[in-house]
């Protein structure tokens, strides 16, 4: 289409008018021109809810403030937990999986592309469609536009009792459609990954990276699916006369929680598994040594993909299930501690004895492991039933998801994006940039969420629009505010080096990084068919192996 | 010092919490410190020096000595972690009512409490009252949607979920007030359904019970008053004992001045106070589920009068 190949009559001299190549990204199938399509609706989509996050720490820096309203708070949370979830976390995992999982495994492109162009689009417009709430509906008692009952929708105050009008139909409409498109693209990295290998590239040859996209994509099919039957039932509940979660005719609020949990927390799992796959990759290369323990940690991936499907009613330690019943999730929810930790312990082990390169990739990784540390182990206080029933639903809890999905997810997210951006751009970011960045994102972070966790101690409880004050949390939600600014600045800094580094960058050559998957040795940015002969691995490190004849890795694995 | 705080329990099931989640947290703690330093270490310890050669350093590939190490002793960790904490769950959960323990119906409503005592004939809203060093379980019920009763220096949080009866306990050591709020996102107002639980000394609160199993006082003076109450939709959503006041969405109001709040603790409850909720609650509660009833100044003085004599 139009990077390479076409154009070679008048090539350089006139570029095709706008509308031709708007009309290719519109019609494309091409894995890569999706992955990007992917991204960059996920970045934006980040923006958006980075300023309604910004509108919730406004009203909530100090007590009895009234910056907005309760019920636009409310539909700030709800539209800020609903879009980083479906419309930032998922787009860029999925984007990163569609860019890299074919160039990684030598295919041409994803198994079935059309299905993936369709994914895309249908995730794209769930997400405009979501939006458009703000014009088109009406929320709790009339009140408001957008949907206003909490990214996880607890029954039945999204029934029409105490939802009338139509914000809570945006929200399940929305999530249904994009389920479709995420349990697309699941099958299609799925089926890529098993009929789409070049030649000698077994299971056991497959990098890290694609192993993870391969347990992600089957956590995504046996997660998204029951919640998208779940707004099936809701929506029949809604407009059928159905009693699935209407408690007023027998229906039972705890039913909904056990759809939306049992496929919330395996996306937990969805999103952080990606993030273990970048940093699965750009550790190694820039300690300058293979990966620790290889096989333990596809088996670590395997079991946590496992156990993730046990652990869901973790959630659920208040509803009053029986002790026994409590007792079963705090023990397999203790127990993918253990698979956690051993990915962990090996990442460690991979450092150990290198040579590191501190590069932004690199920077955003430590950081990771140092914070998916802090945020694993305030997970292991959650699981500890009794513990949750003081901290569950306290900003002790939000607190702690956020470090994993913002000091996890989001900082390999960051490092994914430098490591690959010369790859997908041809261009190279600049490093002071990308450091700047770094460290305001850092302090932004860690101020806002440390000083989150006391306040859930003291008693806080989360989605308040406004507190008491003299509960000893006024100091700790100021804090966490000013942290704001400062990781506002970074995503700034962020944007800017990637906007920048496009038009000014300096080219980066095929393989900048010294690494040693197959993506680096095609050109950068890749052709469109990515590969002019199907490359042959006989090892996990191809390009280590074409580097280092004398010792290469295939005489030890 | 919050008066919120989990790490100051002054009840049993908070106590028996708070001994197991410092267990927890010095383990927590303790694996935090070993994993920080190896990462602190190895990020100091193996940085590329300004003189390195180039050269790529040994290859490993792993060590299925090292792996076993580190998967057996989280294993022993998580054991021993999920050992405790099924004791506590057990101990909590499944605590035997006691011979002298008080039972007390928590009914959750948009957005406020509701209190009622089977056993005492006593209905009342927003302001929990239960003697010291006394097992009192609470039967959850919510009217509505879910919520979730929380005072933190009490008891853990358990939730209040429509069909779906629940329940808590809480043995409280102290006198004095306590506080705590919902902890389940109810709705608009879901910041402001505050909790006030009041630990009395047996004495005091049998007075107590006795004064809010009493009628509600009839005065004279101020029949004006209630005629407007009486006349008015307040009485289908209120109840105020001995009068036509008998709905039962909106608190119960036979004894409200013994309450020292307003709005399920938004504010304190005092005759200005009381005048501008009844004239516009929203100016309190945006979202509140009560309207502004469109009264006259002197119909709003009236009726204030009147609410005021119902100690």
């Amino acid at each position: 289409m139009a990077t390479t190949d076409v154009g070679w009559i008048d090539a350089g001299t006139r570029p095709r008018p706008l509308v031709d190549r708007l009309q290719d990204w519109v019609t494309t199938v091409d894995h890569k021109r999706l992955g990007i399509l992917y991204v960059g609706y996920g970045l934006l989509f980040l923006v958006i809810g980075g300023i309604e996050a910004t509108i919730l720490r406004l009203q909530l820096v100090r007590p009895h403030n009234g910056f907005v309203s309760p019920q636009v708070f409310n539909q700030m949370f709800t539209m800020h937990g609903t879009t980083m979830i479906f419309f930032v976390a998922m787009p860029l995992v999925f984007g990163f999986a569609n860019y890299l999982v074919p160039l990684m495994i030598g295919a041409r492109d994803m198994a079935f592309p059309r299905l993936n162009a369709f994914s895309f689009w249908l995730t794209a417009f769930s997400g405009l469609f979501l939006y458009f709430s703000f014009v088109g509906g009406f929320g709790l008692y009339g009140a408001g536009t957008a949907p206003d009952v909490g990214w996880f929708a607890y029954a039945p105050l999204t029934s029409k009792t105490f939802s009338p009008g139509h914000s809570t139909d945006y929200w399940t409409l929305a999530l249904l459609v994009s389920g479709f498109g995420s349990i697309g693209t699941a099958i299609n990295i799925i089926a890529t990954i098993a009929s789409m290998r070049c030649p000698g590239m077994t299971l056991g040859k497959m990098p890290l990276l694609v192993w993870l996209n391969l347990v992600m994509a089957s956590l995504v099919i046996l997660a998204v699916s029951p919640l998208t039957a779940a707004q099936i039932m809701l929506l029949v509940d809604r407009y059928l006369g159905g009693h699935f979660f209407d408690t007023q005719a027998g229906g039972s609020a705890v039913l909904w929680m056990h759809f939306f949990w049992v496929f919330g927390h395996p996306e937990v799992y969805v999103l952080v598994l990606p993030a273990f796959a970048f940093a699965s990759e750009i550790i190694p290369v820039f300690s300058r040594k293979a990966m620790f323990g290889y096989p333990v940690m596809v088996a670590a991936t395997v079991a946590i993909g496992f156990i993730s499907m046990s652990v869901w009613a973790h959630h659920m330690f208040t509803v009053g299930m029986t002790s026994a019943g409590n007792t079963f999730f705090v023990l397999t929810t203790m127990a993918i501690a253990v698979p956690t930790g051993i990915k962990i312990f090996n990442w460690l082990a991979t450092m150990w004895g290198g040579k590191i390169y501190f590069k932004a990739p690199m920077l955003f990784c430590i950081a990771f492991l140092f914070q998916f540390l802090i945020a694993g182990l305030t997970g292991v206080m959650m699981s500890s039933a009794p513990f949750d029933w003081q901290l569950g639903n306290s900003y002790f809890v939000v607190a702690h998801f956020h470090y994993v999905i913002v000091g996890g997810i989001l900082f390999c997210i960051f490092a994914a994006f430098y490591y690959w951006y010369p790859k997908v751009t041809g261009r190279m970011y600049s490093e002071a940039l990308a450091k700047l960045h770094f460290w305001l994102f850092v302090i932004g972070f860690h101020l806002t969420f440390d000083s989150m966790h006391v306040p859930g101690l003291l008693g806080m409880p989360r989605r308040i629009y406004t507190y008491e004050p003299g509960r000893g949390w006024d100091t700790w939600n100021f804090l966490t505010t000013v942290g704001v600014v400062f990781q506002a600045a970074g995503v700034l800094a962020f944007v800017f080096n990637l906007v920048r580094s496009y038009v000014r960058g300096r080219p980066a050559g095929n393989d900048p990084w010294d690494a040693w998957t197959l993506e680096w040795s095609t050109t950068s940015p890749p052709p469109e068919y990515n590969y002019a002969t199907v490359p042959v691995v006989k090892s996990r490190r191809p390009l280590w192996d074409l580097k280092h004849p004398e010792d290469p890795d295939w005489k030890y694995e | 010092m919050s008066p919120t705080s989990i790490f100051a329990p002054l009840s049993t099931p908070a106590e028996s919490i708070f001994e197991l989640s410092i267990l927890v947290l010095a383990i927590a703690a303790a694996i935090f410190l070993v994993v920080a330093a190896l990462l602190v270490y190895s990020v100091v310890k193996f940085r590329r020096k300004r003189n390195d050669d180039g050269r790529e350093p040994a290859q490993v590939y792993g060590s299925l000595q090292v792996e076993l190490a580190w998967t057996i002793t989280p294993v022993i960790i998580v054991l021993v972690l999920f050992l405790a904490s099924a004791r506590v769950v057990f101990a909590v959960q499944d605590a035997p009512r006691t011979k002298d323990s008080l039972e007390v119906t928590v009914v959750g409503h948009q957005f406020w409490w509701e209190y009622r005592y089977p056993g005492l004939k006593v209905v009342t809203a927003n302001e929990l009252h239960v003697p010291v060093g006394t097992r009192t379980f609470l039967n959850l019920l919510s009217a509505d949607t879910d919520h979730s009763f929380w005072v933190p220096r009490l008891a853990g949080k358990t939730d209040l979920i429509p069909n779906h009866p629940n329940g808590t306990w809480i043995e409280p050591r102290e006198t004095g007030l306590y506080l705590g709020q919902c902890a389940q996102y109810c709705g608009t107002q879901h910041a402001k359904m505050l909790l006030r639980v009041y630990v009395d000394s047996r004495e005091d609160f049998d007075r107590w019970a006795r004064q809010q199993a009493a009628a509600a006082r009839d005065d004279g003076r101020v029949a004006g008053g209630r005629r407007v109450f009486e006349q008015t939709a307040c009485i289908n959503c209120h109840t105020v004992s001995g009068t036509a006041a008998n709905g039962r969405f909106g608190p119960d109001l036979t004894h409200l001045m013994s309450r020292g709040t307003l709005g399920a603790g938004v504010v304190s409850n005092t005759p200005e106070n009381l005048r501008a909720w009844i004239r516009r609650p929203d100016d309190f509660k945006p979202g509140s589920l009560m309207p502004p009833m469109g009264l006259s100044e002197s119909q709003l003085d009236a009726v204030t009068a009147y609410l005021s004599t119902l100690q």
